[in-house]
């Protein structure tokens, strides 16, 4: 009975949905109260039926219901509960589930907290959010429904996917698609707004907020992917320019690019037209992210069994909301005044660069995604476009970018002076040159590109700090100074620092990482800079749904033992897959990271897989600290008035 | 010309030259980091290029692995059921990596035209056949017989 009732649930959610989209729609239009006051109860009463079909579809993975096909395709009764429990979106149809769901919690977030928005505005934006749900909704029941049943049941289920049952799978998926949906907020209020034909200074007020929050879940949603990928994969890289992982770093940088125009929009009242067409592309690129990776026309890690019918669906829903939106914009564009000027030299035009800069990195990478996809449908071969390519597009983008940072904290809006800012600029120009340089000499070799990293880190984090102490009126930083001080800008300052932090792992990491891959047998040493890993020997295990080996390795460095480190190599039973359990000694300033490879020769020796990764952390030091500056600024309280 | 549409122009023209600039680059790029992919018929036949990293993919010949037993080299056959290529690689393979796998390798001809992989991905999913593989794929897998 619970399957049926999880899929009735989900029906009711598909109706209330559509009264959702439809009568605020029209009492907005015809200003009929009544139509436009149901719009909040309807959103939480979607919220409340796609909860029950969630948790319909958890209680048949905890009840090891394998009645239900998707449960016995994707778990197991010696599964441990935990991950009986994320299986539930550990493939297709449960992770659009998981992703109606969370355009429910934030529906009924946008229903809560925005008692301070007029009800007619609330309603046309819950209406377009309703309008999404249907499509997902609709996705699900006719193309891939989790509630569908087997007959006869198998005694036994085919077990998750051995690589996803592990805790960053548990909260990757679902903080990545509060990030991706939370963009439909930001879309949704430009809807809204251009339907309004009322584009104000509150409008990207309102947005803002929502706008950040979701950056802040796709921020960490796309660290924990990358921090997942780094020990789960056994790869030990951190990012592959992988297409899945294109298609959410793709919405992460307009959604960045749509955080700083809103800032235009609402401050100054400038930028409007463009901020509304980055509202629209941000959350176009997260249902082009939808499209490509549940087609199947990926060939990716993430990406599932493919079926035409499902990419299909997608592809005709992203051209309603893309087409649909874009031609509104088309019709209400010239209706969008800006009503002030601002000089060449202004925060005004820093922020512009830096959303064109975004911009532009996006495209290089939208290009460098899809146009292996176009090729093919076009039966001209099959081509794929690598790391070196994105790597040689990306980093000269984001070089000026990140020198920009420093310079743009100062500028003032609307009009500024180069002659009143160039003694200060130079001044920290000339420090971060000379702390970079120094940085660099602290590593091993000395390389430009480990000088340019760090000296803009330092150029990043000196004006940042030199930008915080300068909103004081006084001279002293007084413990009520900063009490006062808005969230908004310790949050601006703490998210540009983590982007410091961040560049500084990226850059490191790159230039001096050493891998090896070597053929050890019991007794044998292999020196990775500067540190000896003696393989002691391999040992069998049984886990609970898995067997396998273990090796013991010991790390020392100058003869101190550093670590011990125990990989894994596991068979897991039923799929009979193979898992590399990498052992990873983590630190500060340097991760030694060890894997099994497979078993050689006679004597139990086994190929290894040795890593010594410098400052790899700070790579997600960088992003946790990003997150947390975008949570401060997004709960400002200055966002939460009315006019 | 007023000042400020002079200053206005200046900045108009600054960005187009700039995201041409940017367009150029990427597009030089993008031109030199194009991968192909062949078939080992398509190799075999002299359609892939010499000296430049392209990708070849088929299924790993049963009993063709070959591995040292005194470093990471490996050998093994791929096949497109019609002609067969010896890859060799140095490191670890991918967990899914076994016989009669549909896998796709990452390298360059040499000289003796060996191809010399330098990554072999092969899918998460012991079912899965990468999309590149089964297009090329000459006869059904039963039918293939070694030659």
């Amino acid at each position: 009975m619970i399957p049926e009732f999880g899929q009735f649930a989900l029906i009711m959610a598909l109706i209330v949905a559509v009264l959702q989209t439809t009568l605020p729609l029209v009492g907005a239009a015809k200003n009929i109260p009544a139509w436009i006051s149901v719009a909040r109860p309807l959103a939480q009463a979607q919220f409340l039926a796609l909860s029950v079909s969630f948790g319909c579809l958890v209680y048949i993975f905890i009840q090891n219901d394998f009645s239900v096909l998707y449960a016995a395709n994707n778990s197991n009764t010696r599964l441990p509960l935990e991950f009986r429990i994320s299986a539930v979106w550990g493939a297709h149809e449960g992770s659009l589930l998981l992703w109606a769901l969370s355009l429910g919690v934030w529906t009924s977030a946008v229903a809560i907290f925005s008692k301070k928005v007029p009800d007619v505005m609330i309603a046309r934006v819950l209406s377009v959010m309703g309008f999404i749900s249907i499509g997902f909704i609709l996705f699900i029941l006719v193309t891939s429904n989790p509630f569908e049943r087997i007959f006869p049941a198998p005694l036994e289920g085919r077990d998750l996917n051995p690589l996803l049952q592990d805790f960053g799978l548990i909260i990757h998926p679902p903080m990545l698609y509060m990030g991706y949906v939370g963009l439909s907020v930001a879309f949704a209020f430009a809807i809204a707004a251009m339907l309004a034909g009322k584009l104000d200074a509150a409008w990207a007020r309102w947005s803002r907020p929502w706008t950040s929050i979701a950056w802040v879940f796709l921020t960490l949603g796309i660290s924990l992917g990358s921090w997942w990928a780094y020990y789960e994969l056994g790869w030990g890289g951190w990012w592959f320019w992988d297409p899945v992982e294109n298609a959410s770093f793709m919405p992460w940088l307009v959604a960045t690019a749509l955080i700083h125009s809103l800032a235009v929009t609402e401050k100054r009242g400038s930028l409007k037209a463009w901020t509304v067409l980055l509202a629209i592309f941000a959350f176009s690129l997260s249902l082009l992210g939808a499209f490509l990776v549940r087609s199947g026309v990926l060939t990716s890690v993430h990406s599932f069994a493919s079926d035409p019918g499902r990419g299909l669906f997608i592809l005709i829903f992203l051209v309603l909301v893309v087409g649909g939106s874009l031609a509104l914009y088309a019709w209400r564009a010239s209706a969008i005044k800006s009503n002030t000027r601002f000089s060449w030299f202004s925060k005004e035009t820093a922020l512009l660069l830096n959303n064109i800069l975004l911009v532009v990195a996006t495209a290089t990478i939208l290009l460098g995604t899809l146009y292996p996809l176009v090729i093919d449908a076009l039966n001209l071969g099959k081509i794929s476009v690598g790391p070196p390519y994105f790597n040689s597009v990306f980093i000269p983008i984001m070089v000026p970018l990140v020198a920009l940072m420093g310079i743009g904290v100062f500028v003032r809006w609307k009009q500024d002076s180069i002659h009143r800012l160039k003694k200060h600029l130079l001044a920290y120009l000339a420090i971060s040159l000379v702390l970079g340089t120094l940085s660099t000499m602290a590593m091993p070799t000395f390389t430009l590109g480990a000088m340019i990293g760090t000296t803009l880190a330092w150029w990043v984090v000196l004006n940042m700090g030199s930008s915080f102490k300068q909103r004081f009126k006084t001279k002293a930083i007084s413990w009520d100074g900063l009490k006062k001080t808005p969230r908004a800008i310790y949050g601006m300052h703490i998210a540009h620092i983590g982007i410091a932090v961040f560049t500084v792992g990226v850059t490191l990491t790159s230039i001096y990482s050493t891998e090896k891959d070597v053929l050890l047998i019991p007794g044998e040493s292999y020196s990775l800079a500067g540190y000896d890993f003696k393989f002691i020997d391999s040992k069998r295990i049984i886990g609970p749904n898995y067997e396998g080996e273990r090796a013991h390795v010991i790390v020392s460095k100058d003869g101190v033992v550093i670590a011990d480190m125990e990989p894994e190599k596991r068979i897991y039973t039923v799929q009979r897959s193979p898992m590399t359990e990498a052992a990873i000694d983590a630190g500060l300033f340097r991760d030694l990271f060890v894997a099994m490879g497979e078993p050689r020769g006679d004597k139990g020796g086994w190929a290894l897989r040795l890593y010594h990764k410098p400052f790899i952390r700070w790579i997600w030091l960088g992003t946790l600290i990003m997150g947390f500056g975008g949570l401060l600024a997004a709960t400002d309280k200055r966002y939460r008035k009315a006019k | 010309m007023h000042p400020l549409r002079k200053r206005r122009l200046i900045l108009i023209i600054i960005m187009i030259i700039g995201v041409a600039t940017a367009t150029g680059f990427a597009l030089t790029a993008f031109n030199q980091n194009l991968m192909f992919f062949f078939s080992p018929s398509d190799v075999q036949a002299g359609k892939a290029p010499e000296n430049r990293l392209f990708r070849m993919g088929g299924i790993v010949v049963d009993g063709s692995v070959k591995r040292s037993d005194t470093n990471t080299d490996v050998w093994f056959d791929i096949t497109d059921n019609e002609k067969a290529m010896t890859v060799k690689y140095s490191g670890i393979l991918p967990d899914l990596f076994r016989e009669g796998q549909g896998i796709i390798t990452k390298g360059k001809l040499n000289a003796k035209g060996e191809f010399i992989a330098e990554e072999v991905l092969a899918k998460h999913d012991e079912n899965y056949m990468p999309p590149e593989v089964a297009a090329t794929m000459k006869k059904k897998p039963t039918e293939y017989i070694k030659e």
